[in-house]
C-alpha cells in the first residue's frame, strides 16, 4: 500500500508551463481520476509521478521522494499504463507480460521460476492464459488492453498510473477494462491514479476526481461534488446535463445547444 | 464482453505446473541443430574446396594430428598438411569469425536503433575503415607495425574513430534522447569520411585497384595472425551482445514503457553499440567492408524462426558464419585461380535468397 503526495509540483515543456504549483494527496488504495479539458496537464502529471519528465516541487510515494529512488526501485513502486502501449509485432503475450518483471531483475539477469510463476498467475487472473502463446498483433483491441494491464500488474507495484485506459474502446470494452482495474485494485490494494476523458466513467469508478484546467487544480472531491453542470460548463465550455443515477453514480450527458 | 478476474477457486482448478509458462521464446532445438549442421557443412566445403585435392579423411587426420593421443601426423603428406594448416583452416576460421560477427552486430544495431535497415556500418564503421585502409594503402604500402600489416590496423582505427565521432556528435546535438539523432550523426560522419577517401583515391590513382579490392572485401591474406588479431575483440563483442538478448527484446517497447520498467535505454544503447562496433571494426580490418551479411541473416531468421533476440542472436552467429564461409568458398573457386571480391558473392547469393524468403513469408512482421 502506498500513498502519493504531490507538493507544489510544476512541470514545463520548453519554458511553457503545463502544470502549475499542484498540491494533491492520494491515499493508499484510493482511485483518483484526473479530469479536465484537452491540454489541462493530466498526462503530464502522470509522467511526472513516473519521473518521465523533469519537474519542480516534491513527489513522494509511500514516504519516499521519487527523485531519491533508483530507476529500478521506482519501477518496483510505480507501474504505468500508457495511453497507447506499443505492442511489438511477433511478440507473444507471455513474453510481453514477462517484461513487466524487469524491475525485479539485475541488469543482465534472467527471469527466475518465481517471475514465471507471477506472470502465469497474472495471466490466469486476467483470463489471458489461453492467449499466452498468441502474438500481440493477433489480439483484438480489448485483449491488447488486458495484455497491457497484465504487464503493468506483473511489475507488482503498489501504485498504478493509467493514462486514458478506455481510449478507442467501445462502450462494452470500456466497462470491462474499468471493472477489471477496479476489481484488481480491491484485490491487490492498489493505489490508482488515472487520467480520464470520459466524465461519466471517471465519476462511476473513482473515489475522487481532480479537475485540472490549464495545469491548475480547480476542484477535487467526489463525483457529486465535482461533476456539476456549472463547473463543466465553465471549464469545458460544454452544455451538459448531469443526472443522478439514484445511488449508482452520476451521468454527464452532452446536450445540443 | 465482460472479462473479470478469475476467482481463486477457478485459479486452483486451472492446475498445471506453476512455473511452466507457454509462449516464452525459446531457441528451437531443431533450428539450433540446423545452424550447427549448416556451419559444419560449410566449413567442410570451405576446407575441401581448392586447386589441390585433399580428401575428407586427410582433413580429419590433419585436425587430429596435434592431439597427443593421435599419432597420425606421419601419415599425412607434409605439403597437404601445410596447405590445410597455413591456408585453408585459418581462412575458414576467419570466415566463421567475420560472418558470425557481422550478422550478430547487424542484429544488435537493428535492436538498439529499432530500425530494420540498420547494419553494422550504420554509424560510419565502413566509411572509417575504408578511409583508414585507403590512407595506409596509398601512403604506406607494405608497412608493418610490430610485424602486423598496417592496413588492417589503419582500418580498425578508422572504423573506431568514425563511430566514436558519430557518437560524440549525436550526443552533443541531441543528448542521445533519440536514436534518430545518432543515426543522422553517423550519416554525417560517414559522408565526411567518404569524401576524404574519394579525394585520396582520385589523387593516388596507382593504388586505386588495391583500394577497390579491399573495399569489396576479401579473406585472401587470411592466416592465423589475422585470426589471433580479431579473436579477442570478436569474443568480447559476441559475448556482450549475447548477454543483452533480453534487454534487446525490451527495447521493442515504447520509450516511456521501457523507462517505467526501470530500464535505461541510453545505457543499453551505449554498451551494445560499443560492443558491436568493436567486433565490426575488428572483422572489417581483416575482411574489408563485406556488405549485406548484417542485414539478410538476422532478417531471414526473424522471418523463418522468430523475432525474439533470444532466438535471433544465437542463430545469427551460426548462420552468419556458415553463410560467409560458403560465400568465401564461392569467391575463391568460381573464377579460380583468380578470386572474386567476397562482397560481390554475399550480395549475389544473398539478395535472391532473401527475396525468396520475403515472398514465401508474406504477412510475417518484419
Amino acid at each position: 500500500m502506498s500513498s502519493v503526495v504531490l507538493t507544489s509540483v510544476s512541470v514545463g515543456y520548453e519554458g511553457r508551463p503545463v502544470v502549475r504549483d499542484l498540491d494533491l494527496t492520494v491515499a493508499s488504495g484510493e482511485w483518483l481520476s484526473l479530469i479536465g479539458p484537452n491540454g489541462a496537464g493530466k498526462t503530464t502529471i502522470l509522467r511526472a509521478i513516473a519521473r518521465l519528465v523533469p519537474f519542480q516541487g516534491d513527489i513522494v510515494i509511500g514516504g519516499h521522494p521519487v527523485t531519491g529512488l533508483s530507476s529500478r526501485n521506482l519501477a518496483r513502486g510505480i507501474a504505468m499504463l500508457v495511453q497507447e502501449p506499443q505492442m511489438p509485432a511477433g511478440m507473444t503475450v507471455a513474453q510481453y507480460v514477462l517484461l513487466g518483471r524487469s524491475p525485479h531483475l539485475g541488469y543482465l539477469g534472467r527471469e527466475s521460476s518465481h517471475d514465471r510463476r507471477v506472470v502465469k498467475d497474472v495471466l490466469r487472473r486476467l483470463a489471458l492464459d489461453e492467449l499466452a502463446a498468441r502474438s500481440l498483433d493477433k489480439l483484438s483491441g480489448g485483449e491488447r488492453q488486458r495484455a497491457a494491464i497484465a504487464r503493468a500488474l506483473a511489475q507488482g507495484a503498489p501504485v498504478l498510473l493509467i493514462d486514458e485506459p478506455t481510449t478507442s474502446l467501445d462502450v462494452g470494452r470500456q466497462q470491462s477494462v474499468l471493472e477489471l482495474i477496479d476489481q484488481l485494485r480491491h484485490e491487490q490494494e492498489l493505489t490508482v491514479i488515472a487520467a480520464m476523458h470520459e466524465l461519466t466513467l471517471a465519476g462511476q469508478y473513482s473515489d475522487r476526481l481532480a479537475l485540472l484546467v490549464e495545469g491548475r487544480l480547480v476542484a477535487t472531491g467526489t463525483a457529486a461534488q465535482v461533476l456539476t453542470e456549472p463547473t463543466i460548463s465553465a471549464h469545458y465550455g460544454a452544455e451538459v446535463r448531469v443526472i443522478d443515477l439514484n445511488g449508482s453514480g452520476t451521468a454527464v450527458v452532452p446536450v445540443r445547444r | 464482453m465482460t472479462v473479470g478476474v478469475k476467482p481463486a477457486s477457478a485459479r486452483r482448478l486451472a492446475g498445471g505446473s506453476p512455473t511452466l509458462l507457454r509462449g516464452l521464446p525459446r531457441l528451437p532445438w531443431i533450428w539450433a541443430a540446423a545452424g550447427c549442421v549448416a556451419l559444419l557443412l560449410c566449413c567442410a566445403i570451405g576446407v575441401l574446396a581448392g586447386p589441390v585435392h585433399i580428401g575428407l579423411g586427410t582433413v580429419a587426420r590433419a585436425l587430429l594430428a596435434p592431439l597427443p593421443w593421435f599419432g597420425t601426423a606421419s601419415s599425412i603428406d607434409p605439403g597437404q598438411a601445410n596447405i590445410l594448416w597455413s591456408l585453408r583452416f585459418p581462412r575458414v576460421v576467419l570466415g566463421v569469425l567475420v560472418g558470425g560477427t557481422l550478422a550478430v552486430a547487424g542484429a544488435a544495431y537493428q535492436g538498439v536503433f529499432r530500425n530494420p535497415l540498420a547494419d553494422p556500418y550504420l554509424l560510419g564503421a565502413a566509411a572509417g575503415a575504408n578511409l583508414g585502409a585507403t590512407l595506409a594503402i596509398a601512403f604506406a604500402p607494405g608497412t608493418s607495425v610490430s610485424g602486423i600489416n598496417i592496413v588492417p590496423l589503419a582500418a580498425f582505427v578508422g572504423a573506431g574513430a568514425a563511430v566514436a565521432g558519430a557518437y560524440a556528435l549525436g550526443r552533443s546535438v541531441t543528448g542521445l534522447r533519440s536514436a534518430t539523432g545518432l543515426i543522422l550523426a553517423g550519416v554525417a560522419i560517414a559522408t565526411f569520411f567518404n569524401s576524404i577517401q574519394s579525394y585520396v583515391q582520385q589523387t593516388q590513382t596507382s593504388s586505386i585497384r588495391m583500394v577497390y579490392s579491399w573495399i569489396l572485401g576479401r579473406l585472401v591474406t587470411a592466416g592465423w595472425d589475422d585470426v589471433l588479431l580479431v579473436l579477442p575483440y570478436v569474443a568480447l563483442s559476441v559475448a556482450v551482445i549475447f548477454l543483452h538478448r533480453r534487454l534487446l527484446d525490451a527495447l521493442t517497447l515504447g520509450e516511456d514503457e521501457i523507462t517505467s520498467l526501470g530500464i535505461s535505454t541510453r545505457r543499453i544503447r551505449l554498451i551494445v553499440v560499443v560492443a558491436a562496433t568493436l567486433g565490426t571494426a575488428a572483422v572489417v580490418a581483416v575482411g574489408g567492408t563485406i556488405a549485406f551479411v548484417g542485414i539478410i541473416i538476422p532478417h531471414t531468421i526473424r522471418l523463418l524462426v522468430g523475432r525474439s533476440y533470444r532466438v535471433v542472436i544465437p542463430l545469427s552467429v551460426l548462420f552468419g558464419a556458415a553463410f560467409l564461409v560458403l560465400a568465401d568458398t564461392a569467391a575463391r573457386t568460381i573464377v579460380a585461380p583468380a578470386e572474386l571480391p567476397i562482397g560481390v558473392i554475399t550480395a549475389f547469393l544473398g539478395a535472391p535468397f532473401f527475396i525468396v524468403v520475403m515472398r514465401s513469408t508474406r504477412g510475417a512482421p518484419l
